[in-house]
């Protein structure tokens, strides 16, 4: 039978990691709840955002705050042209999951030819610091970046309720043509989200190159966790999208410390499937 | 009489000065330069996907090889043409790709993909089409059953009983030989085949396995499974990681402010762990560094010095030539051999040839006459040495000043 210790530390290391999954669900739930687009491209532009995050740190030693003022901009501005060219072609839900695996395979093979296939690590002095609480410790970089994530998810559920822009997106995803009728232009608010899905990406690529390694096929690496959890926390709910993030998280490390690690990628799709089975109302 | 004196005088500097530039020039002329039409080998590596981290090493490793033996003469003559087709790291891509290398771009010959994986799809198709193929990085030997498929790199019939004892050895040579060993490996299959080795031969020996653990390959989050290694506080903990695993536990054992004693990594990314500040002194396996004895061996510091300087154009972080590298040497040397050898392209005069004869390879000299045609193994135990991998087991190959550092 593991150790209360054992226990305590596996459900912080989840939370903490599944803060990872909750951070890049983000963006994409926005994207497929309130744009009906499935931007799987986003896994790419958030590692694209790392690689550049690595670049400006090692080659021009920026530190990573500094960089994400350039990189999270820029990282929105791709968001926009991307969906200009959404609009442009009149995608729809279907053909977005196509056009942006092909977008993501492009964003790979460039990002291989420029920094190559080989690893790279943002070794920084603080990537391993830890707080000692108890007879727990907690990694800062994971605590940073929970935090991060929910500054970002309780601000963008806020906004999403509490404004007139954010009510407008809801309501333009409910119903397009009547919200139009009401004077919503759904097309001018589509390209916002686009931006700040793509932006929250870069957030989560500046996070990315500090805590894991780096290497184009690891691309790909989140992408089932995170579809759990975008659908478990409900599409463009950002709230929801942490919250599920950290449930998978947490549900993962304690398989991997109470059976085996082996456990772990069966939890969060056992997850999903429970909750779908169950559908409580509380999501 | 003076004028004629002085004649003579002159043609014999001219003479020697011909003569001269004949020595100087003749092994040039002599050499003969491949000609005709090229010798085709074809084969694959995964240029993208999961495994081009260290695919790149290969390509950069093939590529010198295909050089040096145009250089030598080439192919019976004829130049020697690598026709490398990407397989993504997907066994079904490689298997198309040999399928269409031998029946559509009609290869003379082929070479072995990089992987396990790979490896056995393109070696179906070898057999199916009677073709002779060389392989460097195949980690579960008995899976080798096709009988003109040859190994270039020394892991012997058996490295999951072989391999652990090396590694047991080392470590009874430490000061305080340690006496519980934890064994976390990835479910990966040539990682885990030689996991469940080591667990066998360290209980045969009398040690403790406090703490054995599977993951699954392209795990994310390795806090739980550090959790699990600190609480089990073994003396050794061996990992049977890939690629960037051993970095992500060490660092998330870091984390919880816990530095296993000692630590061995089965195939580990080989820059990233010698340059962590977590790799300090870390073991790992291998066949071949960059040191003495093995740059003693003919051809190796100018084949080391090739890589380095080809791996450092292609912006590859850690330039240096190690087994991954030497794998795919030894794989061209064997086919190089074996042509010659045979005096022939034809695959069954080939294979024939390599399995009655001893080659001299990068690693030394290798024979095929073992079970899966593989010779005797050649397993040696590196550790990280300021920032460096150096060969510290047995001590036979490790260079002069150099030896196991205790933890």
């Amino acid at each position: 039978m593991p150790s209360a210790t054992l226990l305590g530390q596996a459900l912080i290391s989840g939370v903490l990691a599944g803060g990872m999954y909750g951070l890049l669900a983000l963006g994409l739930s926005l994207s497929w709840g309130l744009l009906r687009l499935v931007n799987l491209s986003h896994f790419a532009l958030a590692f694209l955002a790392a690689y550049l995050t690595y670049e400006l740190g090692t080659t021009y030693h920026v530190a990573p705050w500094w960089s994400a003022m350039v990189v999270v901009p820029a990282m929105f501005l791709i968001g926009l042209a991307q969906h200009w060219l959404f609009d442009r072609f009149k995608v729809n839900e279907l053909a977005s999951l196509l056009i942006t695996f092909s977008f993501a395979v492009v964003l790979e093979v460039g990002i291989q030819l420029y920094w190559t296939a080989d690893y790279r690590r943002f070794e920084t002095h603080y990537s391993a610091l830890s707080i000692k609480v108890g007879a727990f410790y907690i990694p800062v970089l994971e605590l940073v970046l929970c935090l991060v994530a929910g500054v970002l998810a309780w601000g963008t559920w806020l906004w999403l309720r509490r404004t007139y822009v954010g009510k407008a997106l809801r309501a333009a995803a409910e119903d397009a043509e009547i919200a139009a009728a009401y004077g919503i232009d759904h097309r001018k608010l589509a390209y916002l989200l686009s931006g700040m899905g793509a932006a929250y990406a870069g957030v989560a690529g500046t996070f990315i190159a500090l805590i894991a390694t780096l290497a184009p096929a690891q691309i790909w690496a989140w992408l089932g966790v995170v579809f759990a959890v975008v659908i478990i926390g409900r599409l463009g709910n950002p709230l929801g999208a942490l919250l599920a993030g950290m449930l998978i998280g947490a549900s993962e490390s304690l398989a991997m410390a109470v059976f085996a690690p082996a456990w772990a990628p069966v939890v969060s799709f056992s997850v999903l499937i429970v909750i779908l089975l169950w559908d409580p109302e509380w999501l | 009489m003076i004028d004629r004196m002085g004649a003579w005088r002159r043609r014999g500097v001219l003479a020697g000065m011909l003569s001269s530039a004949a020595v100087v020039t003749a092994p040039s002329l002599l050499r003969a330069v491949p000609s005709g039409q090229p010798v085709k080998v074809g084969g694959t590596l995964s240029l993208t996907g999961f495994l081009a981290q260290t695919a790149i090493i290969h390509k950069i490793a093939a590529e010198i090889m295909v050089e040096e033996i145009n250089g030598r003469n080439g192919f019976l003559g004829r130049p020697v043409e690598y026709v490398l087709l990407d397989d993504q790291s997907k066994p079904d891509v490689a298997r198309s790709l040999y399928e269409k290398l031998i029946t559509v771009d009609k290869v003379d010959l082929i070479m072995g993909p990089y992987a396990t994986a790979p490896i056995l799809a393109a070696m179906g198709v070898a057999q199916r089409y009677g073709k002779v193929i060389m392989q460097s990085s195949m980690g579960i030997p008995k899976l080798q059953t096709y009988d003109m498929a040859f190994p270039a790199t020394p892991f012997g019939p058996e490295p999951d009983k072989t391999y652990p004892n090396v590694v047991l050895d080392a470590m009874a040579s430490l000061p305080n030989p340690p006496k519980s060993v934890t064994i976390v490996t990835s479910k990966f299959p040539s990682a885990q085949f030689n996991a469940v080795g080591m667990r066998t031969e360290t209980e045969k020996r009398g040690l403790k396995v406090p703490l054995y653990l599977e993951y699954e390959a392209g795990n994310r989050d390795f806090g739980a499974i550090a959790a699990r290694v600190k609480e089990a506080n073994a003396d050794f903990l061996w990992v049977g990681s890939l690629g960037l695993e051993s970095n992500q536990l060490l660092e998330a054992l870091r984390k919880l402010d816990y530095v296993p004693k000692t630590s061995f990594h089965l195939y580990p990314a080989t820059g990233p762990l010698a340059l962590s500040p977590d790799g300090n002194l870390v073991w790992s396996s291998t066949f071949l560094e960059p040191d003495e004895p093995f740059m003693s061996r003919p051809g190796v510091k100018k084949i080391a010095e090739l890589y380095k300087e080809r791996a450092t154009k292609a912006n590859l972080p850690y330039p240096i030539i190690d087994a991954q590298a030497a794998g795919m040497i030894a794989a061209w040397q064997i086919l190089e051999a074996g042509v010659n050898g045979a005096k022939s392209l034809d695959d069954k005069q080939i294979a024939a040839y390599l399995k009655k004869s001893v080659v001299d390879t990068i690693y030394g000299p290798t024979k095929f006459d073992g079970k899966y045609n593989h010779g005797e193994p050649a397993q040696l135990i590196r550790q990280v040495q300021n920032k460096e991998w150096k060969v510290v087991w047995p001590k036979q190959f490790a260079a002069p000043g150099v030896k196991l550092i205790p933890t």
